[in-house]
């Protein structure tokens, strides 16, 4: 049996965490998930900004902190932190953490091959619109393949005690180090799926030992919430837990909750590992902050590798305003009419203009019910556009209202909004022929 | 009867593109069948309303007593693009315990 730990479910978790996990109780693997998929985008601006950076920041300053537990404990470290620059990761990792050997995991980024592989004809439609890459060729800001587990697992083969990543799936992470203790290989479908599916249920970190959990938050410990470790076997069975005596709460209905954040069709959970079938999972509670999953099978990977793509999509900025009690929502909804007026004076248009009411119905929409004349309303006004001097102009519409509209406003002490690039998404697929990875060592 | 489906079920949600997901998990696993026959696809575009430009589809995990729905086109464009306050569908899941089932108590026992 192996224990792998999650200790970070994305690039702003709990700094703590994967410390805790190390302190607290026995593990074999730490695996740190950093990476969203617009996070590639801001990596790759900061890298042509600076040659020496583009990696998860974070990451250098945690190990440099933990390096001598995790010889002592002899915890492995896997982490997609490497961003698009992973050497230089690793470089960081060394000058703080100089004993430890690292190996990197190179091939998915594919920034500079996009030409190439339009060039060869490849469709290289959008998964979701259908739209094709040309359109936003020269738009692009980051391309990645999503990497699996087998690459992960040949660098654990070099006795690294840090491997650092950069765009593999979340679910990988989890993944490599049951390839490189239990032998298996690419054909084991059943065995892949196991360990994919134990990779999703721990991705997440906290989100499946309690955190955003509805049942039983309110009596759950969260500040001290114990971060998930799966205990797994050679046959494929294994056991969500947590270390003993912290917070949090590990049981069937927490991990289906987990099971089911953004799955889309359960029979088909395509990884570039294998086809992982969510419908066969079986859930026992086998003891305290302990549940065994089984039965779980799976098919064949797919014959194609995701890309990951992200390019410049225009402009928003998004601003705000409080209206206090009494008639706030009224207050709310006037200023909101007179901003658009006064835009439509200026001759502003926007490809769109979003207004919500915080405190009516910011999250639900149309399903929120509401309470009548509430304490205080945040009005919240977005727009979206192309151009960035209409954006720009917009964001000087909002506070002019404290002293010129409705009475009553307030919450205007962040100045006004700024306007943001917007940093969209398009995915693809490539032939996994196209993608070779390579493993390198630092020591 | 007419209930709130946060009586017999619990949810969680989150995002996947332009595309929301809700998972619907029964408390009892007896309920699922009350589940599969009232939490039908339409009725869970019809209960989201403009919120939900695209269709809405339903997979079916009888092993977790569980249904998963995709909501396409629900999130103004989704991540990054979205104007939206909960761009991610976070908190899609629990909008929709306010759902209204029929049952009758007998079920409800079993």
């Amino acid at each position: 049996m192996i224990r792998i730990a999650n200790g970070q479910g994305f690039w702003g978790d709990w700094l703590e965490a994967p410390v805790r996990l190390i302190e607290q109780g026995p593990i074999d693997y730490l695996v740190l998930d950093y990476l969203a998929e617009v996070t590639m985008s801001i990596l790759q601006k900061q890298k042509q900004a600076d040659p020496s950076l583009g990696y998860a920041r974070d990451f250098p300053p945690l190990i440099g902190r933990v390096s001598k537990l995790l010889r002592e404990r002899n915890v492995k470290v896997i982490a997609n932190a490497g961003g698009v620059n992973p050497q230089a990761c690793a470089q960081a990792v060394r000058k703080l953490a100089p004993a430890l050997k690292v190996a990197v995991v190179t091939g998915d980024d594919v920034f500079s091959r996009l030409d190439e592989f339009l060039a060869k004809g490849y469709p290289m439609e959008d998964l979701d619109t259908g739209r094709p890459l040309h359109e936003i060729r020269d738009l692009v800001l980051s391309a990645n393949a999503y990497i699996g587990a087998f690459p992960l697992a040949e660098a654990l083969e070099t006795g690294a005690d840090v491997i650092i990543a950069g765009r593999c799936t979340d679910t990988a992470l989890a993944l490599a180090p049951m390839l490189h203790r239990f032998g298996w290989g690419p054909e084991d479908w059943d065995k892949l799926a196991a360990g994919t599916i134990a990779g999703h249920i721990v991705e997440c970190g906290a989100q499946c030992t309690g955190g955003n959990c509805q049942v039983d938050w309110e009596t759950m410990d969260l500040t001290n919430i114990g971060y998930p470790i799966v205990e797994a076997e050679p046959d494929g069975s294994f056991s969500i837990t947590k270390h003993k005596g912290t917070g949090g709460r590990v049981h069937s209905d927490v991990v289906k909750e987990q099971l089911l954040y953004e799955l889309g069709d359960p029979k088909q959970y395509l990884t570039p590992d294998c086809a992982a079938d969510f419908t066969t999972i079986r859930l026992d509670d086998t003891g305290p902050d302990r549940v065994r999953v089984s039965g779980i099978r799976g098919g064949p990977r797919p014959p194609s590798l995701k890309l990951s793509i992200s390019y410049a999509g225009g402009w928003k900025a998004i601003g705000t305003l409080v209206y206090s009690w009494p008639q706030a929502l009224d207050k709310a909804r006037a200023a909101d009419a007179i901003v658009r007026a006064r835009i439509g004076q200026l001759g502003l248009r926007f490809e769109k203009i979003h207004t919500e009411y915080l405190g009516s119905n910011a999250c639900h929409g149309p399903v929120a019910v509401p309470i009548e004349d509430p304490p205080e309303i945040q009005v919240r006004i977005g727009v979206r556009d192309a151009d960035r001097q209409a954006v720009d102009r917009f964001t000087r519409e909002l506070i002019p209202l404290v002293l010129n509209g409705p009475p009553g406003a307030t919450g205007f002490g962040e100045g006004r909004p700024a306007a943001r690039e917007i940093v969209a998404y398009f995915s693809t697929l490539i032939p996994r022929e196209e993608i070779r990875t390579c493993v390198e060592v630092f020591e | 009867m007419k209930i709130a489906l946060g009586r017999i079920a619990h949810t969680r949600s989150g995002d996947k593109g332009d595309t929301a997901n809700i998972g619907v998990i029964a408390f009892e696993e007896g309920h699922y069948a009350i589940l599969l026959r009232e939490v039908t696809p339409a009725r869970v575009k019809e209960f989201f309303g403009d919120l939900v430009e695209g269709e809405v589809a339903r997979f079916e995990l009888p092993n977790l007593g569980a249904l998963n729905f995709l909501l396409h086109g629900a999130l103004d464009g989704g991540g990054t693009v979205s104007l939206r306050l909960d761009a991610q569908g976070k908190t899609f899941g629990a909008a929709l315990l306010r759902l209204g089932i029929e049952v009758d108590e007998r079920e409800l026992a079993a």
